[in-house]
């Protein structure tokens, strides 16, 4: 069996396979079901029940996609230059301690969101920083940096949490003091708990999205990531364009953090993010890279999580499906892509 | 020499089609080999022949047809089975392994991992070496050995497996004259013992001299089949673009000031491939100078020089009068240098990307944008400019241009670099993988820009290209730079003696 290119995939080629991918992930869905003793179909209804089938439900998944919106964009970004930014939870971490920092006292009045955010954005973009000059100058593989930095971060963050950030108030528990309430994000109608941090996150997504099309910084990051050879001989500064473009990421990513923080828990704990870093990647390849897609894809995937918390709850089956349910979807997804470029022929 | 007409056919081609999508890269073509005999398969780029070669050898299945050697069908899509049957096949890039000795490169993939080594390889290796005229020792590590000591042993390599029909893919690609003269000895040592060769080349005067018969492809299809000694090169020409056509020669010109200048220009080694050393030359206004030499003896780090991407690490390189100091690309072009890369497809062109973003790659910035935003409607207009008046053939400027042939995507490149009316031009291998309709569009550009007044580099392995389009002509090898020999003052030969180094030493010792 051998691999063939394909030079113009047909229109059914590149729709039918992604369907195809989410028609096997739903099938691998029912087969765990069966596996953990439940009814198969009574599950899938559950968890897009859990997902989508109120007003509340519908309310928790936008806001469970909203950090994932963050990360995917960050990857997004990333990964259209080939800079292999592996590090969003860290930089989610960053961008949340920053909004404790800055959202406790140290700063009010109406200025205290803006410059949360903005503090936020470049704390994350420092946090790239060392990995991308690493890269740049001395070819060390950010895969490794980026990735490591993560347990860096985790780590720091417990420090605080025990020590400098630590909530006098919390009867023990490792969660930092609350924010101000000039420093919480408020909700986008009132009564319902959704809160400015969306919007900001489809506002992030737009913005991405013009950025790559319709700038030359866009040009030279997409023109980077396809052929790096070509876009230096024809001039672009190709070590400058992946730093911005490690700023940029690293920004989106820290926007996570900061928006978890100041939009939904009120305060820094080390259970803040259940891996949106990580899950970002997933988010981001679904969308193939695209930032509008990552809208979409990044609340698919807060639907599969929020959905299967309530479906666990009331069919008994472990949550952890939800996760089996991405990693299948991710890879149903990467054949599907490879398919619609090359087909399998015998011989 | 004619060959009988009787003898028996050892390879059988039988209609064969193979379609890729839309295109297809072979149209029923069927071919027969007989016993001692050279048939060049000659074609354009993209007319089929490696695609044909392929399918032969078992690496893509034909959709319609068969093969059959000595008689047999050969299964299709099974690499093994073709070698079993005898077909050996010699690629352009060779497959060997640089820190094996010949000895051990021919062996290698002989012999089961377990069994006993052949008992005489070495006695074996020696008589074909002998018997072939393929001089190379047995015992040599392949990475020190010349591209020209390399393609033996890929032959011996061949010939070691009991091949009786050699495929040669564009053999001559990377040899020097006088080294094509031996590979030709070889080839008809081989076809007296009663071997029978295919001999894939765009370069007529080889097939001329080297090929009983030449089968020409166009559009996958076979749209000729002669006796090479009852036709000439330019019927063959004729053949293969589907008209009469003239290659472009240009006439001398008074050339004009020097615009750049190389003085003593130094880069470092790179592994095998040498650097530049202590190399000058002048690059004059309205003046075409051919830089020959067989690949890797530097041509590749002058390029880099004038193309912006390196610094030379000793020796000064000055433009327009001013010695450069801020060397990029960005600074080459703002200076006036127009480049045509040598690779079309990695440094050239980004394939996912369209004819208009490929357009606007190197003007993106001054031309194309303000303020960080891309004028993508101004952009679409150059490109279809371009389009237009360099008769790229496409569907348009929003195709990815990985879909275009390889004579397209030059014609945009060719078009991107002059766009900017560059007065220093660097046309490295400018016409390398082209047809021949391609070719002499892309030379005549060249020939045209000399004739406003620019100063072109014309970085070539083609002798004939050097010789009809240069004004002077330098050859380089080992990176040192011959002196400029004047329009027709020196033969290939003389020529080809530079290129393989021994004029150097002569003009050393002196």
């Amino acid at each position: 069996m051998r691999l063939e290119a394909i030079a113009n995939p047909s229109a059914a080629r590149r729709l039918g396979l992604p369907a195809l991918a989410i028609a096997a992930t739903m099938l691998v869905a029912m087969l765990l079901a069966l596996i953990a003793g439940a009814n198969p179909l009574a599950v899938l209804g559950q968890i897009a029940k859990g997902a989508l089938g109120s007003k509340l439900a519908i309310l928790e998944t936008l806001n469970r996609a909203t950090p994932l919106i963050f990360t995917g964009l960050a990857v997004a970004v990333a990964f259209r230059a080939r800079l292999w930014n592996i590090g969003a939870e860290a930089q989610l971490y960053a961008g949340a301690i920053i909004a404790v920092v800055l959202g406790t006292g140290a700063l009010g009045g109406p200025l205290v969101l803006p410059l949360s955010a903005l503090a936020a954005m470049l704390a994350g973009a420092a946090l790239l920083l060392g990995p991308v000059l690493l890269k740049t100058r001395l070819g060390v593989d950010e895969v490794v940096t980026t990735l490591l930095l993560n347990f860096i971060m985790l780590l720091l963050v417990g420090y605080l949490l025990e020590g400098p950030m630590k909530d006098p108030m919390g009867m023990g528990w490792p969660k930092s003091t609350p924010l101000i309430p000039e420093a919480r994000l408020p909700r986008i109608v009132d009564g319902l708990r959704l809160h400015w941090g969306f919007a900001l996150a489809i506002i992030a997504a737009v913005a991405v999205w013009v950025i790559q099309t319709r700038t030359t910084l866009g040009f030279e990051i997409r023109a980077v990531g396809q052929n790096p050879e070509a876009a230096r001989f024809a001039g672009m500064p190709v070590n400058a364009v992946l730093v911005k473009t490690a700023l940029l990421s690293g920004g989106l990513a820290a926007l996570a953090g900061w928006s978890e923080v100041a939009g939904l828990k009120g305060h820094l704990s080390s259970d803040l993010s259940p891996g949106f870093g990580y899950t970002g990647i997933i988010v981001a390849m679904l969308a193939l890279l695209h930032p509008l897609g990552v809208v979409v894809t990044a609340i698919f995937v807060a639907g599969i999580f929020v959905g299967s918390d309530a479906m666990s709850r009331a069919a008994g089956v472990p949550t952890y499906i939800a996760d089996m349910l991405m990693a299948t979807a991710l890879l149903c997804m990467v054949l599907a892509i490879l398919l619609t470029r090359v087909r399998v022929v015998r011989g | 020499m004619s060959k009988d007409e009787g003898a028996e056919v050892v390879l059988r081609l039988d209609r064969i089609s193979k379609s890729f999508g839309a295109l297809k890269a072979n149209d029923a073509v069927s071919l027969a080999l007989r016993r001692g005999e050279v048939v060049a398969l000659l074609g354009e780029n993209g007319a089929g022949k490696t695609t044909l070669m392929n399918i032969l050898f078992g690496h893509y299945m034909a959709d319609e047809g068969g093969v059959e050697v000595f008689g047999q069908p050969l299964p299709p899509g099974n690499p093994r089975a073709a070698l079993a049957a005898g077909v050996g096949m010699v690629h352009q890039h060779f497959t060997l392994a640089g820190n094996l000795t010949v000895l051990e490169n021919i062996r290698l993939g002989t012999e089961r991992l377990w069994a006993r080594r052949h008992p005489d390889s070495r006695g074996k290796v020696e008589r074909l070496s002998r018997d072939f005229g393929l001089a190379v020792h047995p015992d040599a590590k392949v990475g020190r050995l010349s591209v020209g000591e390399r393609q033996r042993v890929e032959i011996l390599k061949a010939l070691y497996r009991d091949a009786r029909i050699l495929i040669l893919d564009e053999p001559t690609a990377v040899l020097t004259p006088q080294e094509s003269d031996a590979l030709f000895a070889t080839l008809r040592k081989a076809t007296a013992l009663g071997l029978s060769v295919i001999f894939i080349s765009h370069k007529l005067h080889e097939v001329m001299a080297i090929a009983d018969r030449c089968i020409v492809l166009r559009h996958g299809r076979v749209v000729g089949e002669v006796d090479t000694h009852a036709t000439d090169k330019g019927r063959l020409a004729a053949l293969m673009v589907g008209g009469e056509l003239s290659l472009p020669r240009a006439e001398a010109r008074a050339p004009g000031p020097v615009l750049m200048q190389l003085d003593g220009v130094t880069t470092p080694d790179r592994g095998a491939v040498p650097g530049l050393k202590r190399l000058t030359l002048a690059l004059r206004a309205g003046q075409i100078t051919g830089l020959a030499g067989v690949s890797g003896n530097g041509q590749a780090a002058l390029a880099e020089v004038i193309a912006g991407l390196a610094l030379p690490s000793a020796g000064t390189l000055t433009v327009h009068g001013a010695p450069v100091t801020d060397w990029s690309p960005r600074a080459a072009l703002a200076k006036g240098v127009g480049r045509i890369p040598e690779d079309r497809h990695h440094q050239g062109s980004i394939g996912d990307f369209d004819l208009t973003e490929n357009a606007v790659l190197e003007a993106y910035r001054s031309r194309f944008s303000r303020r960080g935003w891309m004028n993508w409607r101004a952009a679409r207009a150059f490109a279809q400019e371009i389009i237009a008046s360099y008769d790229v053939r496409c569907p348009g400027p929003e195709t990815r241009i990985r879909l275009l042939s390889g004579g397209n995507m030059q014609k945009l490149i060719l078009g991107r670099a002059m766009a900017s009316g560059p007065d220093i031009i660097l046309a490295n291998q400018p016409v390398r993988g082209l047809d021949v309709g391609a070719i002499a569009y892309v030379q005549s550009q060249l020939i045209a820009a000399r004739d406003r007044g620019a100063a072109v580099l014309l970085i070539s392995e083609d002798l004939d290209e050097i010789m009809g389009l240069s004004d002077v002509i330098h050859v380089i090898s080992q990176g040192r730079l011959s002196p400029g020999f004047a329009r027709g003052s020196m033969s290939a030969a003389d020529l080809g003696l530079w290129m393989a180094g021994q004029k150097f030493e002569g003009a050393d010792a002196a």
